[in-house]
């Protein structure tokens, strides 16, 4: 459909209906403001552009000369397209806007906010108590954050948080150790491209034994046609620290195609513990190939959460290198593929010292013709003692011809390890459906009922909003996938 | 056919001349198609590459060492006379079978021996001969089933290089109806040392038969230890088709010596209410690939595919299995087990396929690596492509240890550490081995896994 029109908001026609079975807007993240950028790098990815960027950010050498070699990677490495899915043939790297901001920068209060942002906001479905509840929201709009008011407050505790562009300039000492180690430009393609061009995204430092009570928040919207958007996050959990990232996304539908290419890294230190929290809902054009890992040192713990509801493709498989002794590494992902799109989604465990175990836990739910693919990589190389992996996969297959995938590649070398891998593929239990449906419940609601059950005891891990979030979002997607 | 270019991938010895050779070895009478057959395998296996590095049924596999070099193909360098009535006679059983209904013994790809079918299973039709008898006393029967499965697991090149190379091998027919109780037996010896062979064995089952099928593959110098590269190299084929309500059971037990390169290709096709239970025994080489095809055709088919491995000293296996489920109410159960010693290395990649509308497909997978020695790497890789929403698909891969509270319960009883392992490891294979009906099968590979204990 075609929905960016110029009107003030557009919001397609087709789209203002009360959902009955649940009572919420399926217009939901389905808009478009006209917003004026102050800052546009043109179409299309060359040297210039990564100048262009980095002069605007006024970044230091050492950046500008990161993005230049970065570029130089993406350029050379070839599209994975031995494993990957065609579909990324499809990405036209020449039509996409590579930085977009207003000029802005980051504002403090939500007075300061400008109006038709505020709007956007509003049309997400955030109400007003829950938002000034959710005093921590760092939201992003296109490139830079334009909302941001928890900073001051976990400030007080020697936390900084901040955007990638500001942290780089200003805290340097911190920042630049671990920049780019987690996930080194070189990785894969995506993460070259993202090293070349990002903007935007969040860094937190959080000090030593620091416990952050207040989850962190980042809301982030694409807000015009063509438009890449490459986040970099970058957190450090000092030794024995706590904190819990959440990052949420919708978008607007657009006709063409989109690509959402972040860098997440983590590193947890001695002790420390770091949640990281994603609910991925992008517009059903949306390319979203993310890179996201970890790495844990003695006894610290990285766990993602990981839900994936929208875009056409997402290939992200979240990963954790236990580095130290006793570390722990968990993922958690949920993802939903519907008609058209293809969750190709996943986890890495990459066990580097003794005694370190590590959890995966996938579930998908293929309706319509989505399809839904889980990729994992558990590794346990020579001369380590005692690590333990156990990943569980679990598919759900909604209609005759949904589609699902299990590729999981696992070593282990040495006679003193654990590792356990399972996966099973099913479909809805006729007997519950049709007891729902004895009970008045339209098969619809009952299909949706199940689903959101399939996917309880993980939703539950969940902050209370999120979870909300996300059995809205699920019986939002189950509509019309029976009958 | 066209010569390979310079630029052609690498074809080592077997050059377009001891392709030649071969062709003019061949018995005078063969049929045109045979010979036209293998020149268009040739030409195949000249043209396409060895396995690269982006190869996805490829990965995690030993590349580096893989090695088209140093071997003649036996039929390039014919032994006459006295030579070859020493050579074949050094042949060595495997294991023996007592009640075999039949048997065939390979050397070098050439019959030297057999023992003939009973008069009345003979009298009913069953055909138990070698390929080059079956040219001219079944060629229809053989055009239509001699290597007409697809490769799908990433060996095309080699199935075409011993499609090109093939000399003979078993051909295996038991007509509609007709059931052979005791197992039919196919011995294919390698001479070892520089020689290259090509094994074969083809089993057709009509509607409603059954059989039991075993392939034993040895060299003389089964113990000789590998040396800095691979000596000897075989490279098989084992095609089984069995009709509708057909049951085959089918034995394959490797132990070639320990510096044989090895590859062993499957394909089995399972018709209407079919059943095929496959069971592999890999023992022997230096480097043994083994890739097995089950195509599920029709409702009620079953397939059930077993095998235990040891991996000891610095063996490398790799097993690439594909389920593939093309029609609804199709059944399949894969269970391979492994265990690692010294400083040996295992891949399994599997994949259950569903085809759109084979609803209500049962189908299961599970690896299990026992790992025994703390240099000893397993790699597995257990997949899943689904694309019809009513069934039930399952698969497991587990890597672990000896359990130290078994360990604990049998030395407590007075049992020595080593004969508690062996105990403990002969009971993990033991769920394999038990799935065997036939009693004396199931002692023979018993006793054949001992061997790689002591």
């Amino acid at each position: 459909m075609n929905a960016a029109s110029t009107l003030e908001p557009a919001v397609p026609e087709t789209a203002a209906v009360e959902n009955p079975a649940v009572g919420i807007d399926q217009s939901v993240g389905d808009f478009t403001y006209d917003v004026k950028y102050d800052f546009d790098a043109g179409t299309g990815l060359t040297e210039n552009t990564v100048r262009y960027i980095s002069a605007v950010k006024k970044e230091a050498p050492w950046i500008l000369d990161f993005r230049l070699k970065a570029l130089q990677t993406f350029l050379d490495k070839p599209m994975p397209t031995h494993w990957a899915t065609g579909d990324l043939e499809n990405i036209h790297f020449d039509k996409i806007r590579y930085y977009l901001a207003q000029g802005q920068k980051p504002k403090r209060t939500w007075e300061e906010v400008p109006d038709d942002i505020k709007r956007t906001f509003e049309r997400l479905g955030i109400p007003e108590q829950e938002r000034k509840f959710l005093a921590g929201v760092e939201a992003q709009f296109d490139s830079e954050a334009a909302y941001s008011n928890i900073k001051d407050i976990v400030a007080k505790q020697g936390v900084i948080f901040a955007n990638s562009t500001e942290a780089l300039r200003e805290h340097p000492e911190i920042f630049r150790k671990f920049f780019g180690k987690v996930i080194p430009t070189g990785d894969n393609k995506f993460s070259a491209l993202n090293s070349a061009v990002f903007s935007g995204g969040s860094f937190i430092y959080v000090p030593k034994g620091v416990k952050v009570a207040q989850p962190l928040q980042a809301y982030f919207r694409i807000n015009a046609e063509n438009f890449g958007q490459f986040e970099r996050t970058l957190i450090i959990a000092d030794e024995g620290s706590e904190v819990t990232y959440m990052e949420g996304c919708t978008a607007p539908k657009f006709s063409t195609s989109t690509l959402h290419s972040a860098v997440v890294e983590l590193v947890a230190l001695k002790g420390a513990k770091i949640q990281y929290i994603t609910v991925q809902n992008w517009a059903p054009n949306v390319f979203n190939l993310v890179t996201k890992r970890g790495v844990a040192h003695e006894d610290a713990e990285i766990k993602w959460i990981d839900c994936n509801i929208g875009s056409r493709l997402t290939m992200k498989y979240p990963g954790v290198v236990l580095k130290g002794r006793r570390a722990r590494g968990e993922v958690i992902s949920i993802a939903l593929a519907n008609d058209g799109q293809h969750q190709d989604t996943g986890a890495k465990m990459i066990h580097a010292a003794d005694e370190t175990t590590s959890t995966i836990i996938s579930k998908s739910i293929s309706v319509g013709q989505g399809r839904a693919t889980y990729r994992g990589q558990v590794h346990i190389p020579r001369r380590l003692k005692g690590c333990k992996n156990n990943t569980e996969c679990d598919a759900l297959l909604i209609n005759t011809n949904s589609r699902t995938d299990t590729y999981p590649a696992i070593t282990v070398r040495g006679d003193s390890h654990a590792v356990q891998h399972e996966a099973s593929v099913s479909k809805v239990n006729e007997e519950q459906i049709f007891y729902m449906q004895q009970r008045g419940l339209t098969e619809g609601q009952a299909m949706s009922l199940a689903v959101n059950g399939f996917v309880n005891d993980l939703v539950r891990q969940f902050p209370m909003e999120y979870s909300v979030e996300l059995k809205r979002l699920i019986d939002l997607e189950m509509e019309g996938s029976v009958g | 056919m066209s010569s390979p270019s310079l630029s052609s991938p690498a074809v080592g010895d077997f050059s377009p001349e001891a392709f030649a050779a071969h062709l003019a070895a061949l018995p005078a009478d063969v049929p045109v198609w045979w010979i036209e057959r293998k020149r268009a395998a040739y030409a195949r296996f000249t043209d396409l590459p060895m396995p690269g590095p982006t190869d996805e049924a490829w990965r995690f596999s030993s590349r580096e060492t893989l090695t088209l070099a140093g071997f003649a193909p036996v039929t390039a360098t014919p032994v006459a006379g006295a030579a070859a009535a020493a050579r074949d006679a050094a042949v060595p059983a495997l294991f023996s079978v007592a009640d075999a209904t039949a048997s065939l013994t390979f050397g070098d790809d050439r019959l030297v021996a057999r023992q003939a079918l009973p008069a009345d299973l003979a009298s009913r039709g069953v055909v138990v001969a070698t390929l080059q008898e079956a040219l001219r006393s079944h060629p229809d029967v053989l055009r239509e089933h001699f290597l007409s499965q697809p490769q799908k697991l990433g060996s095309e090149k080699f199935s075409s290089l011993h499609a090109a190379f093939v000399q003979d091998g078993a051909f295996i027919l038991v007509p509609k109806g007709v059931e052979v109780t005791a197992p039919i037996v196919v011995t294919h010896a390698s001479a070892g040392a520089g020689t290259a062979v090509f094994p074969h064995t083809l089993v057709i089952l009509g509607e409603q038969a059954r059989a039991t099928v075993v392939d034993a593959f040895v060299s003389p110098d089964a113990t000789a230890p590998a040396g800095p590269r691979a000596g000897a190299f075989a490279c098989g084929a084992n095609d089984l088709y069995v009709s509708h309500g057909a049951q085959l059971t089918y034995v394959a037990a490797q132990r070639w010596s320990l510096d044989t390169l090895s590859f062993q290709l499957n394909s089995t096709i399972v018709r209407r209410d079919a059943r095929v239970q496959s069971l592999n025994l890999h023992l022997g080489g230096r480097q043994a690939r083994h890739e097995s095809l089950s195509q599920l055709q029709a409702p009620g088919a079953f397939s059930e595919m077993l095998a235990v491995t040891v991996a000891a000293d610095a063996q490398d296996f790799d097993q690439r299995t594909l389920q593939i489920h093309q029609a609804p109410h199709t059944k399949s159960d894969l269970l391979y087990k492994n265990a690692l010693l010294d400083r040996a290395r295992t891949t399994f990649s599997g994949l259950i396929v569903v085809d759109p509308d084979a609803q209500k497909t049962d189908a299961y997978q599970s690896n299990r690596n026992l790992m025994l020695s703390d240099d000893a790497e397993a790699n597995s890789l257990p997949g899943l492509e689904i694309q019809a929403n009513d069934v039930r698909c399952t698969h497991g891969a587990t890597s672990s240890r000896i359990d130290p509270q078994q360990m604990f319960y049998l030395e407590a009883r007075g049992v020595t550490p080593a004969k508690a392992r062996e105990l403990l490891v002969f009971g993990f294979f033991e769920e394999v081995l038990n799935r065997l009906e036939h009693e004396g099968l199931h002692e023979s590979l018993r006793q054949l896994i001992a061997t790689r204990f002591h």
